[in-house]
């Protein structure tokens, strides 16, 4: 196992751990925190599967899921925050 | 028409860098892939010159802003950012927090020089931008671990918050 | 060798502060302090992964001068800055919505936004 695969998989567990917060809450904002973070162990994830499989495109696409989930993410905060 | 073109070739270099290595013309692009460019950041620059630049001030279109802030993010504002994150290690490991919200003067006058100082704040030390006074720019910061003496005062000056940089006086050469 | 030491410090790095925040998520008692591990952490984490990848590619380039390792680099640069500025500027919008929400900070000593948001 190359050590790319093998950070991937580790990132992997840590968006199943941050998944825990997720899923108990307590309040939505909660949620939403934990979200912001999978988004960002994706992204990084995404980049380096990029690596591990030599595929420049992979790249390309964490770019625009990072810059999507955070529209993503301020579209939420502004319904939580009663402004949409 | 000036902000236009500023945001139109801020819009094709960012292409470019997308791009490079998908031709052989001029070293790096193909000739489609450059008309192409052009084009989008002609319509680019169109719709987004309103939010990219003010049209009263024009501090986008002086290049020494830009490599200012090149210069910050790789010099003071990293270095900022590794010891902020030693501090969140050492907070995540003991448990050991005294959380408060206080208010902070930025002396910023223009949007972009708020904004960059609360995205600087938010990665710096233990703070966290949580909202803004809209009439006199004045931020309120949130704090993981308020140090003894300051929850009694009304304000702290932006230069209060970081620990080792003058991360203020450097946005304010670039943003204003 | 030298390089490949370095790409292996980057990792470990990026993901020993990746770990932390995720650990501080679920640790830390309310939305604000958990915002503060989120936003450092994770984004400090996921830079220093990325600037693995970066080394990666600027090693491959040397050895092999094909020109895909060059953008690999490039691209990769570009996706940290983007990630760098979108989490900032995230965490302050959850923020502000968490206190529109009407959350106030557990276990606070000081709180100068007693009162709502206009």
């Amino acid at each position: 196992m190359s050590i790319w695969l093998f950070t991937v998989t580790v990132l992997a567990a840590l968006m199943l751990l941050a998944m825990v917060r997720l899923f108990k809450g307590p309040t939505s904002a909660d949620r939403v925190v934990a979200l912001d973070a999978i988004n960002t162990l994706v992204v990084a994830s995404m980049i380096v599967l990029a690596a591990a499989f030599r595929q420049i495109l992979f790249v390309d696409v964490a770019i625009v899921y990072a810059l999507l989930s955070f529209v993503g993410t301020l579209y939420i905060a502004k319904y939580l925050g009663g402004e949409l | 028409m000036a902000s236009f073109i500023a945001t139109g070739c801020f819009s094709f270099v960012v292409y470019l860098l997308l791009t490079a290595g998908s031709g052989r013309l001029l070293g790096l692009w193909s000739g489609a892939d450059l008309l192409a460019g052009v084009m989008i950041a002609a319509v680019v620059g169109w719709v987004a010159r309103g939010f990219f630049c003010d049209p009263r001030r024009r501090a986008a279109l002086q290049p020494m802003r830009w490599v200012r802030a090149i210069g910050y993010a790789c010099g003071p504002f990293f270095l900022e950012m590794a010891k902020a994150n030693v501090d969140v290690a050492y907070r995540v490991i003991t448990g050991r927090i005294r959380p408060g919200i206080v208010r902070v003067r930025s002396g910023m006058q223009t949007d972009l020089g708020v904004l960059m100082l609360a995205n600087s704040i938010t990665l710096t030390p233990g703070t966290l931008t949580v909202g803004i006074d809209e009439d006199t720019n004045d931020l309120f910061v949130h704090m993981i671990n308020v140090p003894e003496g300051i929850e009694t005062r009304e304000s702290l000056e932006a230069r209060e918050v970081f620990s080792t940089f003058d991360c203020p006086s450097w946005i304010r050469r670039i943003a204003e | 060798m030298i390089l490949n030491l370095l790409i292996g410090a980057a990792i470990a790095i990026g993901l020993f502060f990746n770990a932390l925040g995720v650990f501080g998520i679920l640790r830390f008692p309310d939305v604000y302090t958990r915002l503060h591990a989120d936003t450092k952490a994770t984004t400090f984490g996921s830079i220093f992964t990325s600037l693995a990848v970066a080394l990666y590619a600027l090693g491959r380039l040397f050895e092999t001068a094909d020109g895909q390792y060059a953008t690999l680099l490039l691209h990769t640069l570009v996706a940290v800055v983007v990630l760098a500025i979108t989490n900032a500027t995230g965490a302050h919008a959850i923020a502000r919505a968490a206190r529109r929400r009407g959350h106030s900070p557990a276990q606070a000593v000081v709180d100068k936004l007693e009162e709502p948001a206009p």
